[in-house]
């Protein structure tokens, strides 16, 4: 798939950068003209948050831009806060929002009143990955050992931690026990970080942290990775924990776990921004796509580096949200209609 | 052990050089002001000049930004004692002694105790870290959503029945802070609660707008409706008053060292220094001689919240770097800050970056003491503000009220709800309705109530988690035995009274 999404990526980049030669000729290419906004719908030390400080980072480090970027966390109501202030921010083109699968999960849970349509579509930069881990010390080595271990106990002697109610995580865990056909105990912690602690503590039995969030536990020896909720496995093949890589994690499904789940981390922009203005994030979120720092962030945290903008990028998003209302619809998770 | 000590040694070398000792100063100085305006808190200061940092070495760049983050902890203390608005969480057990102090003239010495004592309780912390580091990691794993609310459940306890109004308004108080920390989002089940349709409130009360409205536009209601002075406050300008209070200082060194273990052990177990403040000042009133004079302008009431959170606040770095869980806002932004350097947080960081972790540790020591110079330096200039004329600095500090409660989420509805909070403040003050209370309940409600919430999910509803290992079971006694205190005490002398009734008798 990597070489597929380069090929199409070069693609759509040889199109864009046409497109940007053009609207050249005739004026002046866009440019801010005062600070950048970058809102992060969720708290700080996050996925979403390190990538955006990362990028703030790059972007100074590099030059990128000629005016500063800020990092703004409106992490409140779930990250609904954050997607609300773009939605409401019509035409300004100096506002992004990255966001994480809230996107879609925040409006079908609660019921406050946003969805992706209400914003300028910027692009995809990356997509996470979630793979399912436990504490070391167990006796599980394979995926077949854990859920062999759930099925022979009764229900609710398992316990998944995870990140937020109602979100990926929880969305994971409701497969996880269609297949297994047990029920487990979901326990949501605050953050990422936290939930890995908890495994590490053993306070928990198994969680989906994404890569970032795990790596450094695994590294130490605490956490162990059974397998990988993607269709193929990941690829990067440098040695991470003792001798095993990322790619050495094998695929769920072909441990009998028939379940894919991927994360956007993506851009939006309010609605009614100038096209000139979307060029411009777009031709800049290239450039910090070249950049070594980037290349090393992707590869620390294992992301699946499809990079996705315009047409390509809305439909994407589309099929997503309807995978996504399909999930929540299935673990009972939509919010009742009131309003 | 000997390996670490040379590590440190090492450390010190390179925080010492000119460019690193000059770095320290900006950064010091950027962090006082970054304090002394409320609601720029430390991780918004730490956020913002991130960048500038991008271009030094890690190390050069963590030395920077852990002095802005310790600058903008001394700076909290500032506005707290000088006009009754606590800039961080921690900073609000500060405010019950530190200003009444500074209402009698004596704003140096409650300055200088605050200064003093935050220096002391992170020196601990640091010693702490440097001696026990890998230990201290290992016992913060143990901590659950059980253990966790038993630390929260403690804090709530030893600091109930504290304040002198009936113990009903109290419990009045305590529990609309419960119900406006319920505000907003419900962690466990992703529901919106009491947001009654409403887009502004789903975010819920920020801690930091109640605080301002409360404490900070409360009082100049209060100080107006008793006529506008054109006189300000008597406050001698002189340095004198620092060393006058060194000089009362070591007295206290119990007081001290039990407010730095409890805030250790706070800062380590996630729960932070906002409850160590609190349970610190709790206990420190429950156990002092002086303990009924607490509320009224004591020393010792401004000596126990600040070592304590000041110890917390350092000791939290710690499971920062050794498990990649920050402790706090500011430590959240400073490991985003590691990420972009490419350090990766965690059990390693201590084996693979050496230099880095004991840079930083170098730094703690440094930053620490050079942060103290400058402040204590300033204590005169800082007292001599209350010299202006009130009705001359009440619209500024309004407008720096208006600013900061704008700045923690960039929302004009902020201001207003600040306002409101003001109105509401007056009112419980007249009505001698305690405010601290409220205040500790919207701080911790909501995560007291997530972390029960998680262990009786884990436990099936089974009450025995909260007594089912030593270490939460000692926790949650110890909480039991500080909520019934004032009962246990009243029984102990009954019983002495009767003995000594009975005696003569014999």
């Amino acid at each position: 798939m990597s070489a597929t999404s380069k090929v199409l990526t070069f693609g759509v980049a040889a199109c864009v950068s046409g497109a940007i030669a053009l609207s050249i000729t005739p004026a002046k290419a866009w440019e801010p003209t005062h600070p950048i906004e970058i809102i992060v719908p969720a708290g700080t030390g996050g996925g979403a948050d390190q990538m955006a400080r990362t990028m703030q980072g790059i972007i100074t480090k590099h030059n990128l831009s000629k005016q500063p970027v800020v990092v703004i966390n409106k992490a409140g109501g779930a990250g609904g806060e954050g997607f609300l202030d773009v939605k409401n921010s019509k035409g300004n083109d100096h506002k992004l929002i990255i966001t994480l699968s809230n996107l879609f999960t925040t409006p079908m849970a609660t019921g406050i009143p946003f969805s992706w349509k209400d914003m300028t579509p910027v692009a995809m930069m990356a997509l996470d990955e979630f793979i399912l881990w436990t504490n070391a010390e167990k006796p599980y080595k394979t995926t077949k050992d854990y859920i062999d271990a759930i099925k022979a106990a009764p229900d609710n002697s398992f316990k998944m931690g995870g990140t937020g109610s109602k979100q990926e995580d929880q969305i994971i865990t409701v497969a996880l026990q269609k297949a297994t056909g047990k029920k487990m105990i979901y326990i949501p912690q605050a953050g990422g970080g936290a939930v890995a602690v908890q495994l590490v503590g053993n306070h928990v039995d198994s969680t989906v942290n994404n890569p970032i969030e795990a790596v450094a536990h695994w590294r130490a020896g605490k956490l162990n990775p059974l397998c990988v909720f993607d269709s193929k496995k990941l690829d990067y093949k440098e040695k991470i924990a003792g001798d095993k890589s990322w790619n050495d994690i094998p695929t769920c499904k072909s441990a009998g776990l028939n379940i894919e789940y991927l994360m956007l981390r993506g851009y939006f922009m309010p609605p009614g921004v100038s096209k000139d203005a979307v060029a411009y994030y777009v031709d800049m979120f290239k450039k910090v796509r070249e950049t070594p720092e980037w290349q090393k962030l992707m590869s620390d945290g294992a992301f699946n580096t499809t990079f996705m903008i315009g047409d390509e990028y809305t439909k994407w998003v589309a099929a997503n949200e309807k995978l996504h209302e399909d999930l929540m619809k299935e673990a009972g998770f939509l919010a009742p209609k009131s309003n | 052990m000997f390996e670490d000590i040379g590590n440190l040694m090492h450390g010190f070398a390179v925080v010492l050089q000119p460019q690193n000792l000059l770095l320290m100063v900006v950064g010091i100085v950027l962090g006082v002001i970054v304090g002394v305006l409320p609601g720029l808190g430390g991780a918004n200061g730490v956020a913002i000049l991130l960048p500038l940092t991008f271009s030094m070495s890690p190390t050069s760049a963590i030395i920077m930004l852990s002095c802005i983050y310790w600058g903008a902890l001394f700076g909290g203390a500032i506005t707290s004692i000088l006009f009754n608005i606590p800039g961080e969480p921690w900073s609000v057990a500060t405010t019950f002694d530190g200003y009444p102090m500074a209402q009698q003239g004596k704003a140096g010495e409650a300055l200088t105790a605050a200064f003093t004592s935050s220096f002391v309780g992170a020196l601990f912390a640091v010693i702490m870290i440097t001696l026990v580091a890998p230990l201290v990691a290992s016992f913060a794993l143990r901590f659950g959503p059980a253990e966790i609310f038993s630390v929260y459940f403690l804090a709530f306890c030893s600091f109930v029945g504290l304040s002198k109004e009936p113990p009903f308004k109290t419990v009045a108080s305590m529990m609309i802070g419960f119900a406006l920390g319920a505000v907003g989002l419900d962690q466990m089940t992703g529901q919106l609660r009491l947001t009654f349709g409403s887009e502004t409130l789903i975010g819920g009360f920020d801690f930091l707008i109640a605080v301002i409205g409360l404490f900070g536009i409360g009082e100049i209601l209060l100080t107006m409706e008793e006529g506008l002075s054109f006189r300000g406050k008597s406050a001698k300008i002189d340095l004198k008053v620092v060393l006058k209070t060194w000089k009362e200082l070591p007295r206290y060194w119990l007081l001290s060292l039990r407010s730095c273990l409890i805030g250790c052990w706070m800062g380590i177990s996630p729960a932070g220094a906002t409850p160590a403040s609190f349970m610190s000042y709790g206990i420190a009133k429950r156990i002092s001689k002086r303990g009924a004079h607490f509320g009224k302008g004591e020393i010792e009431g401004v000596i126990a919240p600040e070592t304590a959170a000041h110890a917390a606040g350092t000791a939290a770095l710690l499971p920062m770097l050794a498990l990649g869980v920050p402790g706090s806002p500011t430590a959240a932004v400073l490991l985003g800050g590691l990420l972009i350097w490419g350090l990766q947080p965690g059990p390693l960081l201590f084996v693979e970056q050496t230099e880095f972790v004991w840079g930083l540790i170098a730094s703690m020591y440094m930053g620490n003491l050079v942060g103290l110079i400058v402040v204590l330096t300033c204590v005169p200039l800082f007292a001599a503000i209350l010299r202006i004329p009130f009705s001359v600095i009440a619209p500024i500090i309004l407008v720096l009220c208006a600013i900061g409660a704008y700045t923690v989420h960039n929302n004009t509805f902020d201001v207003v709800m600040m306002l409101v909070f003001g109105v509401v403040g007056y009112f419980m003050k007249k009505a001698n309705y305690p405010l601290a209370p409220l205040v500790l309940a919207i701080v911790l409600g909501d995560k007291a109530e997530v972390s029960l919430r998680q262990a009786l999910l884990g436990s099936q509803g089974n009450l025995g988690v909260f007594f089912s290992n030593a270490l939460v079971s000692t926790v949650m006694t110890l909480g039991l035995i500080a909520l019934f205190w004032p009962i246990i005490q009243n029984g102990i002398s009954r019983v002495r009274g009767a003995l000594g009734a009975s005696r003569p008798a014999q």
